[in-house]
């Protein structure tokens, strides 16, 4: 019987169809300085924009799945709430601050989520604050715009692209399970990127900045550490 | 595969504990407790806050891991599929194979590299979000990534005897075999 494909054509398809998938990348990839870790990365990040509904939610859970929820990272930053503000800047048509008071005062949005950590650990939380979507469309995002970078006072910085900002579980939180955001979870506010791993969600959240530029974070940036920047694993 | 197996390492060395259930963390009860040590050091709990100095390195393996996954699973896929449909796997594994290695290589074709992907993707939240069967089928993320760990420690086993067997039966005539023929 005639083979219908041998293992060295299999073995050459395969390669080429990787090859494939890297010509058909999308206008804005974050760079890979050449490193095969990066690039993988970039196909992931293709192949899940490319394959996966862009407006699927994450599962929500209910209250009695709710579980302890360990704090890491970061625990202990503090800032004095009343003169708190969160700016967002960048390419918006209206640049604007908002306090904590302003910002629960806009529609809000709770869920209960799960928090997939890098390290391999899981946790359950009910998180309730304004969508992200919320913001950007009240500051009027500007059609050149790629990325929401956000920025905490504890001086870390991170990047979504729009379409995981404008997602309707992307929130800016400022309850945790019914309180005020603790300190040690990012107080008085943080950012939650349900599709992807919990080291996105930057807590102690103070800037958010519009751009059109891939921004690695500089030296405390995941790319600089070797991290990953799409995360959506 | 030898990146998938190491990095997998690299990556459990990080948090060696397996649940059961959709979440699990170390404020909560273990399934396993594997006894490896962690790749990190943290300097201990002040309530629900974990204090630590020295970061996991487990960035790089984990896009080593996607990197290896990319390259086994797309080319693979497709030697599958074509071994389906041409009837490659029926041949091979029920008439010509011995019933043992039949079955065995079957087992390892069929279900548990299906699975160890499967249980994967079940890890993603945004794959998960397009695809929330993949918590119902394995019972939550958590318990995927146990039962990954379970597979992987499977198909390790298969391919040391596999490797143990061609090397007994002949190296380099197996070798010609499995590459470009007689």
């Amino acid at each position: 019987m005639k083979k219908l494909v041998t293992r060295r054509q299999a073995i050459v398809a395969g390669l080429a169809s990787m090859g494939g998938v890297a010509l058909a990348r999308p206008k804005a990839l974050p760079p890979t300085y050449g490193s095969l870790l990066r690039m993988a990365d970039d196909v992931t990040y293709v192949a899940h924009r490319a394959l996966l509904p862009q407006d699927a939610l994450v599962r929500e859970y209910s209250e009695r799945d709710i579980t302890p929820f360990p704090a890491i990272g970061t625990t202990n930053a503090r800032v004095d709430v009343a003169d708190w503000r969160l700016s967002v800047e960048g390419l918006v048509a209206r640049p604007q601050t908002f306090s904590l008071a302003d910002l629960k005062r806009l529609p809000a949005r709770t869920q209960i989520t799960r928090h997939t950590c890098e390290e391999g650990w899981s946790a359950i939380a009910k998180w309730t604050g304004v969508p992200l979507s919320v913001i950007l469309d009240a500051a009027g995002v500007l059609p050149s715009a790629q990325y929401v970078k956000s920025h905490s006072y504890d001086d870390y910085e991170n990047s979504i692209d729009l379409l995981d900002a404008f997602h309707p579980q992307t929130i800016l939180a400022y309850a945790m399970n019914g309180r005020d955001l603790p300190v040690p979870h990012g107080a008085p506010l943080r950012l939650r990127v349900e599709r992807q791993l919990g080291y996105k969600g930057l807590k102690y959240l103070t800037r958010l900045i519009v751009t059109s530029e891939f921004d690695d974070g500089g030296q405390k940036g995941d790319l600089a550490n070797g991290w990953a920047w799409y995360t959506g694993i | 595969m030898a990146a998938l197996v190491y990095t997998g390492v690299v990556m459990l060395m990080a948090h060696p504990r397996l649940y059961w259930g959709q979440a699990g963390n170390d404020l909560t009860p273990a399934l396993i407790e594997l006894p490896i040590s962690r790749n990190y050091h943290h300097g201990g709990w002040d309530g629900e806050a974990r204090t630590y100095n020295i970061f996991n390195k487990n960035g790089w393996g984990r896009s080593l891991h996607f990197l290896a996954a990319w390259i086994l699973v797309v080319p693979g896929a497709l030697y599958v599929l074509a071994g389906v449909a041409g009837g490659h796997f029926r041949r091979r594994f029920w008439r010509e194979y011995g019933v043992w290695q039949g079955r065995t290589y079957a087992l390892v074709v069929f279900v548990l590299t299906p699975l160890i992907i499967l249980t994967g993707l079940a890890m993603s939240p945004a794959v998960t979000a397009a695809a929330p069967v993949l918590l119902s089928a394995f019972g939550g993320q958590q318990s995927a990534r146990t039962i990954h760990f379970f597979l992987f420690v499977a198909l390790v086993l298969f391919v040391v005897g596999h490797v143990v067997m061609v090397i007994r039966s002949g190296f380099v005539r197996q070798m010609r075999g499995m590459t470009f023929g007689e």
